[in-house]
């Protein structure tokens, strides 16, 4: 069981990171969600894993602790009102932009030169003319 | 237990609350109503330190749990002057905005309120967790307030802001997650126990948490990796938010005193004096960039906003020594900066509120109506941040050059702190030169007059770097007294031993 959570928090972490690096605020969304449950299985698990268990002392052999679940419940929460809030500043963002680059708008991108210039030199000519 | 330890989270809630169901209340009522709130604070604050300044631990725990299993307020003189420091800075920041920038948002004071809610939370949490919540809450106003204002201009560094503190949320997790699985608690006073009695096979998580704390609070103080997302955030929000602001990364370098020295300090056997040496060349390393980038600015703005990042850099100098000497330095350094910082966002407003659409770009511009007043200003608050006498600037400077050990500490600290106040002189006199006298013929039709809810606030906190000379000895008593607290966690976990109500019979 540990080897399967373990895993399951890995692969949503790096996936959370890895959608995090991208430059459009949709994928970074996703991967602040991602992110935010990976990080809310580790939480949980700080606990340590255990089946049948009851979080009252002496009740049963083994016991969970009940306090990560109380943090895991509170980081839910927080994260959903976070990602809430990131939702609409990255519409906000697109709205003012017309453009869900994170950094607004895409970076100027090497044009072929030759062409460009030639356009503009066109406009140029008419507008001396 | 003290009950009124409470006071300066409780009176912010209700006010809060009050201003989020009074968005249609007339604007002299709500302003009136939030400028009280605001006031409130700083009188329960100020009574609070005078509380702190017996130098004992005050306890509140809520719900009546007993300290390790319950989240407990405590208060002590560190709390006592973050809570004394922010408040000052809050209610002059909420004074500016009657002048009309709270203007465009109806929940601009609500918000205003929350953030102090969270900024007090976090200076009087002694839980782990809690500190996180505090963070959050804090955030999430700030994120509010940072979008406060018209343009488009504030979209991008906002959502920057917002997915580099969200980031940093889920570090903050992991690394409380890490701690909690090995020690079995998240009250700091209880960590401070049983941090030294860890398994030794055991202690590499613990040190990978407390490193990963490290760099949560490192984002937060805009320490250099992390740093590059404060020169546009705060150039771009409202004055008194910009103001306000300048305390928010002192939060950071907060949570670096408080969590270092309890869980970590002298007494935390193997695990002692964790990421000390790593702060010591990212302190100089920050403040070189700061400088770098206060050289580089465009616009006034900007070059207050890298001023944060320098003082930053000094702070973390003076911490990473982990000497009462170091400490002291950094506390009063703290109370000087961040006031100062907090008066020069304003000013930058009201300059560039009378220059047009130059704004306050360093450049050639028509002369200001008020240039005097304002030329003032700016040469008190350059003097008080570059660190020149006679101003508070320098005397906390030579503290922290002082508290240096001699060795290769001393030189380090003292060739790049030294040169560094020199170029950050050369960046105030250029942008103060440029602003000031190289104007061009003519006047402004009309610009944005000077009325007293403006000026007076920002002529104040400026002023108070005069006031600190004036009050230096019983201020650096009281920074001698907080340090000498801290630097002697034992007495922080006696609070565990406190007895709950009822409990005596």
């Amino acid at each position: 069981m540990e080897l399967a959570f373990a895993l399951v928090i890995g692969v949503l972490t790096a996936s959370g990171v890895y959608l995090l690096l991208k430059a459009r605020t949709f994928s970074v969304v996703m991967g602040l969600t991602l992110l935010s449950y990976g990080v809310n299985l580790f939480l949980f698990s700080s606990g340590r894993l255990v089946t049948g268990g009851q979080p009252i002392i002496g009740s049963t052999e083994t016991y969970s602790d009940p306090l990560p679940q109380a943090l895991v419940l509170t980081a839910i929460v927080i994260g959903f009102a976070m990602t809430a809030f990131v939702v609409v500043l990255s519409l906000r963002s697109l709205a003012d932009h017309n453009d869900d680059h994170v950094d607004g708008d895409m970076p100027e991108l090497p044009t072929p030169k030759h062409e460009h210039n030639d356009e503009q030199d066109i406009e140029k000519g008419e507008a001396r003319s | 237990m003290n009950h009124w330890l409470t006071a300066p989270i409780l009176i912010p809630l209700l006010g809060g609350i009050l201003q989020a169901f009074m968005g249609y209340a007339p604007v002299p009522l709500r302003r009136t109503l939030g400028i009280a709130t605001t006031a409130l604070t700083l009188v329960a604050a100020i009574l609070l330190m005078g509380l702190a300044d017996d130098g004992t631990y005050r306890l509140y725990a809520f719900g009546n749990w007993q300290p390790p299993f319950g989240i407990v307020l405590v208060l002590d003189r560190l709390a006592a002057l973050m809570l004394v420091v922010t408040a000052v800075l809050a209610l002059f920041a909420h004074v500016y905005s009657l002048g009309g920038s709270d203007g465009n948002n109806r929940q601009f004071h609500g918000l205003f309120q929350f953030q102090l809610l969270g900024l007090n939370i976090a200076f009087l949490t002694g839980d782990l967790f809690n500190l996180f919540v505090a963070f959050e809450v804090l955030l999430i106003a700030s994120y509010g307030l940072l979008m406060h204002g018209e343009g488009k201009s504030r979209t991008v560094p906002g959502l920057h802001y917002v997915v580099l503190n969200l980031v940093g949320s889920a570090i903050f997790l992991i690394s409380v997650g890490m701690i909690y699985s090995v020690t079995g608690t998240l009250n700091m006073a209880d960590l401070a126990m049983k941090i030294p009695q860890v398994a030794p096979e055991n202690l590499p998580i613990v040190k990978a948490g407390g490193l990963m704390l490290l760099v949560v609070f490192g984002l937060k103080a805009a320490i250099l990796p992390l740093c590059f997302w404060l020169p546009n955030a705060y150039a771009n929000a409202t004055a008194p938010v910009a103001a306000l602001f300048s305390v928010m990364t002192k939060v950071g370098i907060y949570a670096i005193i408080r969590v270092y020295n309890l869980m970590f300090g002298e007494q935390a056997g193997a695990l002692e004096g964790l990421g000390l040496d790593w702060l010591f060349p990212l302190a100089l390393i920050t403040l070189a960039m700061g400088v770098v980038g206060a050289l580089g600015a465009a616009n006034l703005r900007k070059l207050f906003a890298w001023q944060v990042i320098i003082s930053v850099g000094t702070l973390l100098a003076a911490i990473s020594f982990g000497t009462e000497k170091g400490t002291a330095a950094a506390l009063f350094y703290l109370v000087n900066t961040t006031w100062v910082v907090g008066g020069l966002f304003l000013l930058a407003d009201l300059i560039a509120g009378q220059r047009g659409s130059v704004n306050d770009r360093i450049v050639t511009a028509p002369k200001m109506r008020n240039r005097t007043f304002l030329s003032v200003l700016f040469l008190i608050g350059a003097v008080a941040s570059a660190g020149l006498p006679p101003l508070s600037g320098f005397f906390a400077k030579l503290m922290v050059l002082d508290a240096a050990a001699p060795g290769a500490e001393r030189i380090w600290l003292w060739s790049v702190l030294l040169v560094g106040s020199f170029f950050t002189l050369i960046a105030y006199s250029r942008a103060g030169s440029i602003v000031f006298w190289r104007n061009v013929k003519g006047h402004l039709e009309k610009p944005r007059r000077l009325t007293g809810a403006v000026s007076v606030p920002t002529g104040a906190l400026v002023a108070l770097s005069a006031v600190i000379v004036m009050l230096a000895e019983p201020i650096s008593r009281y920074v001698d007294d907080t340090a000498a607290q801290l630097h002697n966690p034992s007495a922080y976990t006696d609070i565990l031993q406190t007895p709950m109500v009822g409990e005596e019979q």
